[in-house]
């Protein structure tokens, strides 16, 4: 089983990006599950939203407190200890930041101890290029795919064309491209 | 067989009447409604379903237009929740008397106050003495798949009760998982429209819904009480037809775990895969243990109960909602007691109750729950607690 938690804040779309990736998971043939933790939805609150996905059925939904991947839309809470409680060892942080992933790891002392691979991309700027808004869920996405493999980009973007109308699906499409493209990753 | 897409529990549902081509669908479109009849408009509007959108202002007119539409002879849906749910108590005990194979489904959550709008069982237990045949999913392809099963049981002519399907609100109405859908046509060759029941035609005149005074309301209440017998025979039958069709087999009630276990929890509804996971997870170390899940809670299936529980040491019985003051306060326990003392089956019981108002039963809860059980299990039934434990409450 593979566990993904993403945190961001609500307007950014961490639970769309949650949906979407378990959606794309499920076309490459897993079985995937994908849900917010559940809160009055308020634009700037915090969101963690979860994706689980495996080869077989999923009985599990509790909320995931041992993730393999914790995906970060928000740069303010890169360094947030709620962020990063319980990310296994030898797993990843994804971050939507201006810093270099050598950076981060120099920031926080247990990335390196626990064999993090840490990996950034400055997804607001992608996005603000494009929407004028920080939404930075697709473009995690496209970093999420880089960094892991876990998905082939080709469902992503076959389920980003079928849930968006088509001019927005090509510019969530762009934006998923170029942070694939411009993701630094740091392996342990 | 159809294909495999990925959609929220509430899409599922709607999916599902959308294939059981309903030609009413009744509901108050506000909150505490779901976005499975918000769905269900779509497919109206884009012409995928035929069907007449009633909006209503409340949700006892939205099951009170029901019992109309199916009167009528209309296949008839509606759901809702929590507050919603409750408000249509009153008509519930009518639709169920005038044996009117309505189905709704509930996305069972707390109730008020505190406002809450998570998941419990509360709605769900609240309307257990309404008649009406009851099942909850444990998983969406359940969720989906009981719509076009309780079209069937509903209809059957030994039957004709209405029937509600539940699914757990969040964990399961707004999570994305693989569907496996049933299409149009295998749902109609499953579960076909036919007039099974007496309806209002201006050509052969009835009435539905007359005073049946103390000469006749008796009569009526025991022939209510055989249907529901029936019932539990016709799900049978239903669900193996099912399995034959489609492939997925439900029960009853299900079992996973040791073939011959000491200790056993009961649940329902989305919890029961969380303790699934937790036994596969320590599987091996506390080996003996199992868990029994509760699919259809009306009629209550007594005698699966009493098969898989015979000759456990206790039984823990999960339950997510509260009825204080109560002499068993969790409504499932005290359905287990109930099935346990009338069929002589000696396993001790002990009530949990958790998760109320969507508090999350985590695999720390269950670790909690099968320890307490292991702990007990070799102690006279005298010695155990006669207040149920509550896990992951601040005290």
């Amino acid at each position: 089983m593979f566990e993904i938690r993403w945190h961001g804040r609500g307007g950014m779309g961490a639970v769309t990006a949650a949906d979407i990736t378990a959606s794309a998971a499920i076309k490459a043939g897993f079985y995937a599950l994908a849900f917010p933790e559940f809160g009055a939805e308020r634009r700037g609150a915090p969101v963690t939203a979860y994706t689980r996905i495996d080869k077989e059925i999923i009985y599990d939904r509790t909320p995931i407190t041992n993730p393999d991947v914790v995906v970060v839309l928000d740069p303010f809470m890169v360094s947030s200890p709620r962020v990063l409680a319980g990310l296994k060892e030898g797993g990843y942080l994804i971050a939507n930041t201006t810093k270099e992933p050598s950076e981060i790891l120099d920031q926080i002392a247990d990335l390196r101890r626990l064999r993090i691979t840490v990996a950034t991309v400055d997804a607001t700027s992608i996005a603000m290029s494009v929407f004028k808004l920080p939404i930075v869920n697709t473009a995690m996405i496209g970093a999420l795919v880089a960094a892991t493999n876990i998905i082939p980009l080709s469902n992503v973007v076959e389920v980003v064309r079928e849930r968006f109308p088509e001019r927005l699906a090509e510019a969530n499409i762009h934006l998923i491209n170029e942070s694939y493209k411009l993701l630094k990753v740091m392996r342990p | 067989m159809g294909k495999i897409v990925p959609l929220s529990g509430n899409s599922a549902v709607a999916y599902a009447v959308k294939s059981a081509d309903v030609d009413v669908i009744s509901a108050y479109p506000i909150t505490p409604q779901t976005t499975i009849v918000e769905k269900l408009a779509e497919f109206i509007a884009n012409g995928e379903l035929d069907a007449e959108m009633i909006h209503v202002e409340s949700e006892h007119s939205a099951l009170s237009a029901a019992v109309g539409a199916s009167a009528a002879g209309a296949r008839v849906y509606t759901a809702s929740s929590s507050q919603g749910i409750v408000l249509m108590y009153e008509i519930m005990f009518i639709a169920s008397s005038l044996r009117l194979p309505i189905v709704m489904t509930i996305a069972a959550r707390a109730l008020s106050a505190p406002i809450n709008i998570w998941n419990d069982h509360s709605d769900f237990m609240a309307v257990s003495d309404t008649g009406w045949v009851m099942m909850m999913a444990e998983n969406n392809q359940e969720a989906h798949d009981d719509v076009i099963l309780a079209y069937r049981i509903a209809e059957d002519p030994e039957v004709l009760l209405p029937v509600a399907t539940a699914l757990d609100g969040y964990f399961m109405t707004h999570t994305i998982e693989p569907i496996d859908l049933i299409e149009r046509e295998d749902a109609l060759s499953f579960a076909p429209k036919r007039k099974t029941w007496f309806t209002l035609d201006p050509d052969k005149p009835v009435t539905i819904g007359a005073l049946g005074d103390p000469q006749w309301y008796f009569e009526f209440k025991r022939q209510q009480y055989e249907a529901m017998k029936k019932s539990r025979e016709v799900f049978e039958k239903s669900v193996d037809e099912f399995a034959k069709v489609f492939g997925r087999r439900y029960g009853a009630v299900e079992y996973f775990g040791d073939e011959n276990p000491e200790v056993v929890l009961v649940a329902m509804g989305h919890v029961v895969g969380n303790i699934k996971a937790y036994l596969s997870r320590v599987r091996g170390k506390d080996s003996r243990a199992g868990v029994l899940k509760i699919k259809l809670y009306r009629p209550f299936p007594e005698d699966l109960i009493v098969k898989y529980l015979e000759g456990v040491k206790i039984v823990g019985v999960v339950d997510r909602a509260l009825v204080p003051g109560s002499a068993s306060p969790g409504p499932l326990h005290s359905e287990i007691v109930a099935t346990l003392r009338k069929h002589g089956v000696d396993a001790k019981t002990l009530s949990f109750v958790s998760g109320l108002g969507g508090r999350p039963v985590t695999h720390e809860h269950i670790g909690v729950m099968f320890s307490k059980l292991s702990e007990l299990k070799d102690k006279p039934a005298s010695e155990l607690p006669k207040e149920p434990l509550f896990i992951g409450v601040r005290e």
